[in-house]
């Protein structure tokens, strides 16, 4: 067999050599290459409906790779510069999943930050591993939760020694990077693995001047969200892996809970970005960070805005910082973060990521034309003129520190009763909520309900930020511990 | 042997122009351009295979998108001009002895290279030292302009492709803005005959309905446009397009036209029902 390398796509040759062989298929999925499904395929296009196949040997299988996916996985990790790196098709949700569930049993303890996806803490109530929290920093100004300082993480260890993980979350959502190496350092000194959420942080492995990737750092896992700033398509992940993790019994743990039928457009849109990102992805994401610096100069000269970048480093919370990210401040011009998204969208027709209680975040990638960064840079300066106004009464804060009162898969499955949300202070809840995005629980089963939580969830929902997690679809009802 | 440049003007409806030569074919870093002669039409310039003018009719265009502003804003002296690289506006609005600046920004340097080259008929006031030509994005260069215009004046292409950002209510807002407290501001509007120009035009008339106190539409038939059923958009801070024409002043300048009269301004005003019902619709 030839060498491959990075200018290959196994998967995605192999889809290729596949439609070619016209293979009359009596098997799943009952579409038949969309024939079955005219209106379907009409919406999605006939090339797509071609390869959306069911595993075979030509194709290979994801629950047991041993051929194209095989080959596919042994060229991603080459390409992160991993031992090994496994096609994630449940979203990095999944990933993050995997990885705590591969480090922890029942009772064991994990190390990591409060501010963590609500995936991470689902781990822990698929689990039952118990989390210490360390509280973030925040900066005050913006309101924003930061990294970890090796500091908290060091003390962490101390005060439990029998912790199984950390868990680091890296970059933040808003581009915030914790100081990776020194904090894998101190977790193997203590015998812990490091399991990093690098769901927004695929870029770091293919352009310049990045902050360090996981991986470089020596951590043992990192979930990269490759539909992300990697260009596959929503849902699709990788999950990497470095020497010291035992590639064969992670696969085990994946097949727990994943699909036995993964889907082709997913895996083979992994495969394709790799080998984009591979080759020219230097040159990408050089793209993407000019195109964040010009918006953030723009923005800045607007007036009032805030679009921060590595000048907030500060050698502890806020070791790095990631400019391909455009998150900005909007509290000044008096207008909360959602308000913001919300105009921009409702006014403008422009989407961003998301705006919280006094940020905003536009994802920039190469996908980004010149023209409609000016669009976004001059509708907020057209939003600043019609909306702005005196802000003194807006909360400023993202994050509240939680109480812990129960570990959260206790806290999930104990019994519990629904109350009206003002009377619930005092109580410990069993149920997340959360603005989402960011998805960043507000609350995660387990932890005590304060006024100031409840006064949040009310300005969080009055400003108009999509609130998710709990039983109750209105959010004025929360579960809690009887 | 027959050449024929041919433009779809609907999924089922293609228009052509059969072409002596090509003189022209380039791809610029926004589009590609091309210049044909023919003898219908005399010399034309298209721009991603969509028509922008021809020598034969480009005087109404270029006059109903100028004068109509010109003649109703009392003192029109600082002028913006969006696009328009082809020269056309600029040369009605040099005719206006008391205009002071013209500027003009046009996002794509080879469009007036080529136009200058190529189609003298309309490019040939360029050079007039009140000019003062910006190679930027329309939608960049107002965004920093405040109170400092009198007349803007958008000759965009089509709201898909290069053009799309002139068409949006961040820019019609900046154009606000950018225009003193009695400016005008003239678009091109687009058609409201097939059903897709329809739609746009409706779009971008919401957004103009939005941005100014005083928004009207009116009408001038462009034989090569779509249709040939064009409409250009006014907005105003301050004047009424008709009631506030001053006809008498305006005849005086004794600027002569092929197309534009003070009386055709008046009834260019005065629309179809169903056009009416379109803009209605989303005002």
């Amino acid at each position: 067999m030839e060498q491959l390398s990075q200018v290959n796509a196994p998967i995605y040759e192999a889809l290729r050599r596949f439609r070619r062989m016209r293979v009359v298929p009596f098997d799943v999925p009952g579409h038949k290459r969309g024939r079955g499904n005219m209106e379907l395929t009409e919406f999605l296009g006939e090339d797509c409906m071609n390869v959306d196949v069911n595993s075979m040997k030509p194709l290979d299988n994801l629950c047991h790779p041993v051929s194209v996916i095989k080959d596919a996985e042994m060229l991603a990790a080459e390409a992160f510069g991993a031992a090994n790196a496994f096609f994630m098709v449940g979203g990095t949700t999944s990933a993050v999943q995997s990885m705590i569930m591969y480090a922890c049993k029942s009772g064991d303890k994990i190390i990591m930050p409060r501010n963590v996806h609500r995936s991470a803490i689902n781990a822990l109530i698929l689990t039952g591993a118990v989390p210490v929290y360390v509280n973030p920093d925040v900066n005050k100004q913006l309101g924003i939760a930061l990294g970890m300082s090796p500091e908290q993480v060091e003390q962490a260890i101390r005060e439990n020694p029998d912790a199984k993980a950390i868990m680091v979350n890296n970059p933040t959502y808003y581009g915030i990077c914790s100081d990776l190496k020194k904090i894998t350092q101190l977790a193997h000194e203590h015998g812990m693995l490091v399991l990093v959420d690098e769901a927004h942080g695929t870029h770091f492995y293919f352009g310049d001047n990045f902050p360090v990737t996981a991986m470089a750092a020596g951590a043992d896992c990192a979930s990269v969200s490759m539909h992300k700033s990697g260009g596959s398509l929503t849902q699709s992940s990788f999950l990497l892996m470095g020497k010291n993790v035992n590639a064969d019994y992670m696969r085990q743990v994946i097949n727990l809970t994943q699909t036995t039928s993964a889907s082709y457009l997913l895996l083979s849109s992994l495969d394709i970005s790799r080998k984009r990102l591979a080759l020219s992805g230097k040159e990408i994401f050089a793209k993407t960070v000019e195109m964040a610096e010009y918006a953030r100069a723009e923005i800045n000269s607007i007036g009032g805005y805030y679009a921060y970048s590595s000048e907030l480093i500060n050698g502890g919370s806020i070791f790095d910082f990631d400019r391909s990210k455009l998150s900005v401040f909007t509290l000044p011009i008096g207008l909360a973060g959602i308000e913001v998204y919300d105009l921009l969208r409702d006014e403008y027709d422009i989407q961003i990521e998301f705006g919280d209680i006094g940020n905003i975040l536009a994802y920039i990638s190469v996908g980004d034309r010149k023209r409609d960064i000016e669009r976004l840079i001059s509708a907020m300066a057209e939003i600043k003129r019609r909306f702005a106004r005196d802000g003194a009464d807006m909360l400023s804060h993202e994050y509240i520190s939680p109480i812990v009162a129960l570990p959260p898969r206790k806290a999930f499955y104990a019994d519990k009763v629904s109350l009206p949300l003002e009377e619930s202070a005092g109580k410990v809840c069993t149920e997340f909520v959360m603005c989402y995005p960011p998805g960043i629980p507000i609350l995660a089963p387990g932890e005590l309900i304060t006024d100031e939580i409840i006064q949040y969830i009310r300005y969080a929902k009055e400003k108009g930020c999509q609130m998710t997690g709990t039983e109750d679809i209105n959010i004025e009802r929360l579960n809690v511990l009887k | 042997m027959e050449l024929w440049f041919t433009e779809r003007h609907t999924p089922n409806v293609n228009f052509s122009i059969k072409v002596d030569r090509q003189l022209y074919s380039a791809v610029s870093e926004f589009q590609r351009i091309d210049v044909f002669d023919s003898k219908e039409f005399g010399r034309f310039l298209t721009l991603d295979g969509y028509m922008m003018l021809t020598e034969k009719d480009e005087f109404i265009y270029h006059e109903m998108i100028t004068h109509v502003p010109m003649a109703v804003h009392p003192a029109p002296e600082n002028i913006l001009v969006i696009g328009a690289g082809d020269g056309g506006v600029v040369r009605e609005l040099t005719r206006y002895p008391t205009v002071k600046s013209i500027d003009l920004v046009e996002i794509d340097e080879l469009v007036i290279e080529v136009c200058k080259k190529y189609l003298p008929t309309t490019a040939c006031r360029l050079d007039d030292e009140r000019v003062h030509i910006f190679y930027e994005d329309g939608v960049k260069f107002i965004r920093s302009c405040e109170n400092k215009y009198d007349v803007i004046i958008v000759d965009s292409t089509d709201p898909f492709g290069p053009g799309e950002g002139l068409f949006t209510k961040e820019f019609y807002g900046s154009c606000f803005k950018a225009l003193r407290e009695d400016g005008i501001m003239v678009n091109q509007h687009e058609s409201p005959f097939y059903d897709e120009d329809a739609a746009a035009m409706q779009r971008s008339h919401k957004r103009i309905v939005e941005s100014f106190p005083i928004s009207r539409v009116y009408q001038a038939h462009i034989p090569t446009y779509p249709s040939g059923h064009w409409l250009f958009g006014f907005a105003s801070k301050k004047y009424h397009p008709v009631r506030d024409l001053n006809s008498t002043k305006w005849n005086l300048l004794g600027l002569k036209t092929r197309y534009y009269n003070t009386k055709l301004h008046a009834g260019a005003f005065a629309l179809p029902n169903y056009v009416e019902e379109l803009l209605r619709d989303v005002e």
